[in-house]
Parts: C-alpha cells; sequence; structure tokens
C-alpha cells in the first residue's frame, strides 16, 4: 500500500480529488477554491500603503491564507516524507525538447539547472524564478484568478468569463513555450 | 479553531498535487508541448467532478455547515480576462507553476521557491497599484 502511495499518483486519482475540493470547500465553510487570492490578501496585510484595491478588510478572508499555508504543508507530506525519489516521468519527446533549451537536470520536481539559489543569479535563473512568478502574480490578478480559480472553480460552476480566461491562459502559455521562451533560452 | 478544516484542506490539495506531479515544472513543459494526456486528464476530471458536485448543490438546494446559502457570484468578463490571463499563461509556462504548485513546492523541499512567492506577491502589488491605469 505504502509503495503505492510512493509512487506518481495517475491523473484519475488526483483530478476527481481536486474536483472535490470544490463541494468541500463549499459545504464546510461557504467558500469558493481560489488560491492567487493570497496573494492579494498577503499584500493587503504587509503593504496596503494606500492603495485602495488593498484596503479591506482581509481578515475576512484569512481563510484563504490557512488554505495556502496547507497547501505547504502537502508538498512537505508529498515532495519530502512520500518522495520516491524517481525523476518525473515525463514523455522521451519532452526531455528531448527541454534538453534542447540547454536544460540536463532532470531530477526532483523543478529543474535545478535553473531553480537553485546559485542559478538565481544567472540571467536564466533570473528569468524562470523572478520574472515568470511576477507575472503570474501580476496576471492572475489582472484576470481575477488563476488555474484553481478560474479553470477549476469557474469552469465547474459554468462561467463564460473563466471560459475565456481559461483559453487565453492557454494562449498566453503556447507563445510562451513555443515563441518567447526559444528565444530567451537561445540568449542564455 | 475555526480555520483548522482549512489548514486540512488546503494540505490534502497540496499533497494530491504534488504526488501527481502537477507542481512540476516538467509536466508543464511537457502539457504545453501536448505531449502526454496527464495534465489535460487531471485539469478535465477535477472539473467534471466540480460541475457535477455543484449540479448536485444546487439541485438540493443544500446549505454551507454553518447553515449559509450557498451562492457562487458570477466572474465578470472584461479586458482583464484577456490581457491578464496572456500575462499570466505566459508565467505559468515561463515558470513552470501557478501560485498553488508553488507554495506545495516550497514544502516540497526548494526553498529558493520563496523568491518566486516573493516575485508573486510583488507581481500582485505592483498591479493593485496601476490597476486604475490599466484596461479594463
Amino acid at each position: 500500500m505504502l509503495e503505492l502511495i510512493m509512487k506518481p499518483w495517475p491523473w484519475y486519482v488526483s483530478g476527481p480529488l481536486i474536483g472535490l475540493t470544490v463541494p468541500l470547500l463549499l459545504l464546510l465553510g461557504n467558500k469558493m477554491l481560489g488560491i492567487s487570492s493570497s496573494l492579494r490578501h498577503t499584500c493587503a496585510a504587509v503593504l496596503p500603503a494606500n492603495i485602495p484595491f488593498l484596503q479591506y478588510n482581509w481578515k475576512e478572508e484569512a481563510w484563504n491564507l490557512f488554505f495556502a499555508f496547507g497547501m505547504i504543508i502537502g508538498g512537505f507530506i508529498g515532495g519530502v516524507l512520500l518522495n520516491n525519489g524517481e525523476p518525473v516521468n515525463i514523455s522521451p519527446e519532452t526531455v528531448r525538447d527541454i534538453e534542447a533549451l540547454g536544460i540536463h537536470s532532470f531530477n526532483g520536481l523543478i529543474p535545478s539547472d535553473v531553480y537553485s539559489w546559485s542559478a538565481l543569479f544567472t540571467l536564466q535563473g533570473f528569468v524562470v524564478i523572478v520574472l515568470g512568478a511576477f507575472m503570474i502574480g501580476f496576471g492572475s490578478r489582472y484576470a481575477g484568478g488563476c488555474t484553481s480559480g478560474h479553470a477549476i472553480m469557474g469552469l465547474s460552476s459554468l462561467q463564460f468569463a473563466s471560459l475565456i480566461t481559461v483559453i487565453f491562459f492557454f494562449i498566453g502559455g503556447l507563445l510562451m513555450t513555443w515563441v518567447i521562451a526559444p528565444w530567451i533560452y537561445s540568449f542564455l | 479553531m475555526k480555520n483548522i478544516k482549512f489548514i486540512v484542506i488546503g494540505a490534502v490539495f497540496g499533497l494530491v498535487l504534488t504526488k501527481t506531479e502537477a507542481v512540476s515544472w516538467f509536466r508543464i513543459q511537457e502539457m504545453f508541448r501536448f505531449q502526454s494526456f496527464h495534465m489535460y486528464g487531471i485539469i478535465g476530471s477535477a472539473i467534471v467532478v466540480g460541475m457535477i458536485s455543484i449540479f448536485i448543490i444546487r439541485k438540493l438546494d443544500a446549505k454551507a455547515i454553518n447553515g449559509e446559502e450557498i451562492i457562487i457570484p458570477d466572474k465578470k468578463l472584461n479586458k482583464g480576462s484577456i490581457i491578464g490571463g496572456t500575462i499570466f499563461g505566459m508565467g505559468w509556462a515561463l515558470a513552470g507553476a501557478c501560485p498553488g504548485p508553488l507554495y506545495a513546492l516550497l514544502g516540497a523541499g526548494y526553498p529558493v521557491i520563496l523568491v518566486s512567492i516573493l516575485s508573486a506577491l510583488a507581481g500582485t502589488w505592483v498591479y493593485s497599484r496601476y490597476r486604475l491605469k490599466l484596461p479594463h
């Protein structure tokens, strides 16, 4: 049993479990799944700076910060305690494409070539770690949500705005993967 | 402590995302290259289960555990859905993660992700600061 849990979980196990957080949060707390809001609440709590968009009672939304804290614990259980030490089982085509970008570390969940303290001070690490995350924070708030709030919660509740937003998430992702990232990596 | 349940649900959510490798930069690269069904299976089946659940909640007129009526507000479509959505998508592909996975990765033993989280906070703050000047 433990051996089975230590292995990567297939999509047909994880996907439905992820979907169940939607009714669980609604029934147990009357809350809507959405993770990027935690970034806004943290800004409102730490550095509101008289910005109107950050002037609200973030404490009323504190559940979202507890949820985010729980995710860190979940990551520890899954990524440290239940880690089987094997590299992520991506397709051979993806391995080939990633190597073509100049990335050769395939151990762990993220490549140490770009995600490490030493890489942070290289142009490549800076672009991925700092610029990529900045766009995530900026874009998710501009779009009114991220993958959880729009793709899972929004599409589950049949929201047209979420459908359009998710389509543009993918347009942005494809543009980056196929056009911009190869160009960026060619300089690094 | 009424917030303990949210820590527990968050922990299960983070555990599932981590064990199914949805937090992996490699899986996001694979997804945007259409080289595996894995991520599409996760997102697709999560949406189907969420959709059926909400349908049942609405059909039964189920209340939350505290007796409150469950109301799901409409999300508004505006230019942010298009511009912000595209920027988010580019960040998702470049960083190989979205906000949830950033938290999970921090716990999974990648302390450098703390820099990513601080940068995502900076992005949210800058959006908030210049919100009124941006097209919506």
